[in-house]
């Protein structure tokens, strides 16, 4: 499948690209897709505990399925306002 | 009105929200510090957002608003791109028929923009250097 992933603030940094086109294997789910921007970047690896993901505009957990024509979103501690 | 936005934000802009029938409007702006909270000297700020969602949670939040505190009328407007110290980050504008109910739901908005609105910002700071800080 591919998936269409948002980086955002400092994640969008680490990635290097604030949009990155993935390949995944059938039956992924969004713990693959991070594993597998993490590989590249371990730096990214170390903001795991505080993303949070948004599959198609609505957050979810790191074991949520992906879908081919996804877009997941990778969300750093927000500071708005 | 919700809305996130990449000029100048006029908070009297967000009265137009206000219905007629309410008693009582409140208005808060949130405006760029000169310091960070560890005290540094900061020159301006660099916001993003993940817009489409930015906007939705605006809405929800206006919605827990009226759940919450009853018939509020509520104004979300966050700008982003890079701002100076003064200028204006964020306006909340809450109304209602009578002022308590608009004070509170004005604070509920701008509290829960705060803590889950996906939004981010980058303080640049005088010594030149640059940091993504997030809400406590």
């Amino acid at each position: 499948m591919r998936i269409r992933v948002l980086a955002f603030a400092r994640l969008r940094e680490l990635l290097g690209a604030p949009e990155i086109t993935l390949e995944l294997p059938e039956g992924a789910r969004v713990v693959d897709a991070w594993s597998a921007l993490a590989q590249g970047c371990s730096e990214l690896d170390e903001q795991r505990a505080s993303t949070r993901a948004a599959r198609n505009g609505n957050l979810v957990a790191f074991e949520e399925p992906l879908a081919d024509g996804d877009e997941l979103a990778i969300l750093p501690p927000v500071g708005g306002g | 009105m919700f809305r996130i936005v990449r000029e100048a934000i006029e908070p009297a802009a967000l009265e137009s929200a206000v219905r007629s029938g309410d008693g009582g409007a409140v208005t808060f702006v949130g405006i760029v510090r000169s310091r960070a909270d560890d005290g540094r000297p900061v020159t301006g700020l660099s916001y993003e957002a993940f817009e489409p969602m930015a906007i939705r949670e605006f809405r929800i939040i206006a919605a827990e608003a009226r759940e919450r505190f009853g018939d509020v009328a509520i104004a979300i407007v966050h700008r982003i791109g890079e701002l100076r110290v003064g200028e204006i980050a964020v306006a909340v504008m809450a109304s209602a028929v009578h002022r308590g109910e608009a004070f509170d739901a004005c604070r509920y908005a701008i509290d829960e923009v705060k803590r889950r609105a996906p939004i981010w910002k980058e303080e640049r700071y005088a010594d030149g250097t640059a940091d993504w800080r997030a809400n406590p």
